[in-house]
């Protein structure tokens, strides 16, 4: 088995010389580690081979060289990923597509940009702003993480509340299969005839193939955008007022939460200036036409002052409204500095399960000594629990665990997901079973096999496998990689 | 694909598995093809229970809901059942305060949005077909004007229940609205016209039902200005729900919907005409013709008209309203989308159809898009390409043959012989 490995490496190394440049070709040991995980830095493996295209063409090349020779490959962005999604297969190889990073087209009159995988998600809303629209989907990391990534996980963020997921903004591509065909999926115009398969790929996680360029839909920049910070001394209050704003009709651009902890750390980290004493923030973003917008900042403050606001900021110009930013979308990394270590949960709940689902979280936390930060998007449910712990205390890292595994099951207990955003990747694939049946498992699974009957595309990824006991998912240590090597400034 | 050709042992199986099963009458036909069984399942098990009585007979189904929209699509080359999905008629769960509802596959959008209206939300899904089922709707994939704001059922769909073509019941996503575990089998099955299971029940994120809304119409004497009015539309700071276009003869109107505040659409509405000029004008109401396809959904057979949809990027609206000029074609549509449909009269040459076909396909094509056939009679739809050229066609029969290896549902109604 392992001669046979060894020779498909050695065979796929041949065909990636005669394909890249040198400089795309890494075999190297050393180099190759460096490669070896991606933002859930617990899981490391190192890739026999790791090659980085620089078109779409030398891209399909390695993976029709990978399928002739039964090869597990695996496709990897900016590797900012929190699941293990982009985590190598040691007796594969990692397709790398840092280089292909170009905007191909700004379309301001059809509201199109096509894009290469590598481009990173806030250059899309960069080339396309001088034309009056942006890219909606924008994860925490939008300043470092790469389309090719989002698409995979279908990873969204803050705006997705109002403007919807990736999935409902990329409606063309094309796509390597793991036969190393290309086709076009979707296109620039909608509804295209057949089935939707680009609906499939997107959040499919890189097991169905490969993106080598997407077609996404630019939205209008808005007229207005209000931020508005405002403090609560509970977070039953935030969630109070939360609801009631969605109750009124109102659809923010954005509703985020941060509990007490949540804003420790940031302030900690960014200095963001969070109101003092507050014991949640809500972060509410108003936007589009001027006229509403100034009549909906007025209900939201109203809102707000009936469920216990005791201060709201309305940010006044773009440095106030990056502040109030900043400190939520670095929160994540900012906990590494009031903890050695965390686990980052993702899980999702229905909205009107907040308050029951933070008190449950609050009791785990009491009954189990371990703390609990909590960074999440309110308005749609997606929960960020951060679990602290020091791995040098002995039993430490086990009871943050169960833990975090029982704050998924309270998720799936309230009608919930197991993930909102970063994917179940290496992760999560063994909560897989928790959520769905072995017939829904099974189901998925008719769509893997038409794609990928050889099992070749990142295997072993989304969907449960025998795993070896004691392996523990999910654990971060201090800062994400990226923001340690100075790539990124906040996560 | 007659009642005699059920062999008595298959007749028995498929009425032990249901309740309620009937020989198929006139009424029943699937595009002139007449089913041999009629069988209405009242749940989800007994759904499953004919599939696997079919599968082990080796029966073709065909889904239907209401049968609103049942000759769409390619007449299928077989249909000894007819899976009459109207029994599964509930709305199961509002969830009023988390913006969601599941409904059956047989329940009408219309009694799904009377619940949700209560508490002044909506399923952004435009009613383009009167009578239509959820199930219907996801099939085929209807929408209408407010799609260019909400987008259409993938953009809506969050969770799905499906009877497969093995009589596997299988579930995928849920009832939230963010959500990335497993792969997305909803979106799979929107469009797909019942040929890879059989979707026994749904749930949708849903919209609050805005306080006020207006239309602001505007006549257009020729394709440039519809463009250009199309364009001023899309790009300004009016946030249109909708942007719809009706046209024949070469003529037509604009109506940009607005929707939002009182006093925010009343501005917006006064801002919107002072754009679009003196000619403008705004009122409560819908186009006489509403959210409604450009043909006559209630004709039957021979009385169809040729029915068509149009896709193109937003830029390439001018180009598709000319090709119309001189094929008899009227169309109305979602201009702020790119999606608009065309009919022709039911009268018109199977020749000259073939001729239209054409031209507004080739015009589609150089703007990104494609024109597909949704309904005709039976002498078009034997003489035109229906659905033109498909990429990823090997992809999608791969995906076929997963779910349905024997070819058993809806075989032949859609793309590629799929």
């Amino acid at each position: 088995m392992a001669s046979d490995s060894s020779a498909g490496i050695s065979n796929v190394t041949d065909v990636a010389r005669r394909l890249l440049p040198e400089a795309g070709v890494i075999t190297d040991r050393a180099r190759l580690r460096t490669y070896e995980c991606d933002g859930l830095a617990h899981y490391r493996v190192t890739p026999a081979l790791v090659v980085i295209p620089e078109d779409a063409a030398q891209l399909a090349g390695l993976v029709k060289a990978c399928a002739e020779h039964a090869v597990p490959f695996v496709a990897r962005g900016s590797g900012t990923g929190l699941s293990g999604g982009a985590l190598p297969h040691a007796e594969g190889i990692l397709i790398v597509t840092s280089r292909m990073r170009a905007i191909r087209e700004v379309r301001r009159d059809d509201q199109r940009a096509v894009v290469e995988p590598g481009v990173i998600n806030l250059d899309v809303t960069r080339a396309a702003t001088p034309y009056g629209y942006y890219y909606a989907p924008d994860p925490s990391s939008q300043q470092i993480c790469s389309i090719g990534g989002n698409v995979a996980e279908n990873s969204g963020g803050a705006h997705c509340l109002k403007y919807g997921f990736t999935t409902n903004h990329v409606i063309g591509a094309d796509f390597v299969t793991p036969d190393g065909d290309t086709v076009t999926l979707g296109g620039a115009a909608p509804d295209s005839p057949g089935y939707d398969l680009l609906g499939a790929v997107v959040g499919s996680e890189g097991t169905l193939g490969i993106v080598t360029s997407a077609t996404v839909r630019l939205v209008r920049l808005p007229e207005e955008v209000r931020t508005i910070l405002v403090g609560f001394k509970t977070t039953d209050q935030a969630g109070a007022a939360t609801s009631a704003i969605i109750s009124a009709g109102i659809v923010p651009a954005a509703i985020e939460m941060m509990d007490a902890l949540a804003i420790e750390a940031a302030e900690a980290a960014v200095h963001c200036n969070y109101p003092d004493g507050a014991g949640a923030v809500l972060v509410i973003e108003l936007d589009g036409a001027a006229i509403e917008v100034e009549q909906e900042y007025a209900e939201v403050e109203r809102l707000c002052n009936d469920n216990g606001a005791f201060e709201q900021r309305l940010a006044t110009d773009p440095a106030e409204r990056q502040l109030i930013w900043k400190g939520r979308k670095s929160a994540f990394a900012a906990v590494g500095r009031i903890s050695p270590d965390y686990i980052v949960q993702d899980g999702v709940i229905p909205r009107t399960a907040l308050p029951e689902v933070l008190k449950a979280i609050a009791d785990l936390s009491a009954s189990s000594g371990v703390r609990v930060a909590n960074v999440f998007h309110a308005g749609d449910g997606n929960l960020h629990p951060l679990v602290l712990f020091d791995d040098e205390v002995e039993g430490a890292g086990d009871a943050a665990e169960t833990v975090s595994g029982a704050i998924l099951d309270l998720c799936i207990e309230h009608g919930g997901s197991i993930t909102g955003e970063h994917g179940v990747g290496m992760d999560k694939a063994k909560y897989m079973p928790r959520m769905y049946t072995d017939e829904d498992l099974d189901t998925m699974q008719l769509v893997r096999c038409a794609f990928d009957p050889q099992n070749i595309s990142n295997p072993g990824k989304v969907f449960p496998t025998p795993r070896l006991c004691g392996e523990v998912p999910g654990r971060h240590k201090g800062a994400h990689p990226l923001q340690e090597a100075g790539v990124a400034e906040v996560f | 694909m007659t009642t005699d050709t059920i062999e008595a042992a298959a007749r028995e199986a498929v009425t032990s598995a249901c309740a309620d099963v009937r020989d198929a009458e006139q009424t029943d036909d699937v595009d002139g093809v007449r089913p041999g069984l009629v069988a209405r399942p009242a749940d989800t098990g007994q759904v499953s229970e004919v599939m696997k009585a079919c599968a082990a007979h080796d029966l073709t189904v065909v889904p239907r809901g209401r049968g609103t929209k049942l000759s769409w699509g390619l007449a299928p080359t077989s249909a000894d059942v007819l899976l009459d999905l109207s029994a599964l008629d509930q709305v199961l769960d509002h969830a009023a305060g988390d913006l969601i509802v599941a409904a059956q596959a047989g329940a009408l959008l219309h009694d799904v949005q009377q619940v949700v209206g209560e508490a002044g939300q909506r399923l952004a899904l435009d009613e383009t077909v009167p009578g239509s089922t959820i199930g219907g709707v996801l099939g085929a994939n209807t929408s209408g004007p407010r799609r260019t704001a909400t987008g259409t059922a993938r953009d809506l769909l969050i969770g799905i229940t499906m009877v497969r073509a093995d009589g596997v019941v299988a579930k995928a996503g849920g009832r939230v609205v963010k959500n990335v575990a497993g792969y997305d089998i909803g979106k799979l099955m929107i469009g797909s016209r019942g040929t890879l299971g059989v979707i026994t029940d749904a749930t949708f994120r849903l919209h609050p039902v805005p306080a006020a809304h207006r239309w602001v119409s505007v006549p257009v004497a020729d394709p440039a200005r519809a463009l250009t009015v199309a364009q001023a539309a899309v790009h300004s700071q009016v946030v249109p729900t909708a942007i719809e276009v009706e046209w024949a003869d070469g003529t037509g109107t604009l109506h940009v919907l607005l929707e939002g505040h009182v006093d925010g659409v009343a501005g917006r509405a006064e801002a919107l005409r002072s754009l679009l000029g003196a000619e403008a004008t705004e009122s409560e109401d819908a186009p006489a013709d509403g959210a409604t396809y450009p043909w006559d959904v209630t004709a039957t057979a021979d009385r169809r008209s040729t029915a068509l949809k149009l896709t193109f990027v937003l830029s390439g609206l001018a180009d598709v309203l000319a090709a119309a000029a001189d094929t008899g074609a009227t169309l109305r549509g979602s201009a702020g989308s790119g999606v608009v449909y065309a009919a022709l009269d039911p009268d018109t040459a199977v020749g000259d159809v073939s001729i239209a076909l054409e031209r507004l396909r080739n015009a589609c094509t150089a703007q990104g898009g494609t024109t597909v056939v949704v309904d005709a009679p039976a002498a078009v739809k034997s003489a035109v390409d229906a659905w033109g050229p498909i990429p990823a066609l090997d992809l999608m029969r791969r995906v076929k043959d997963q779910f349905d290896p024997d070819y058993r549902l809806a075989p032949g109604r859609f793309v590629g012989g799929i």
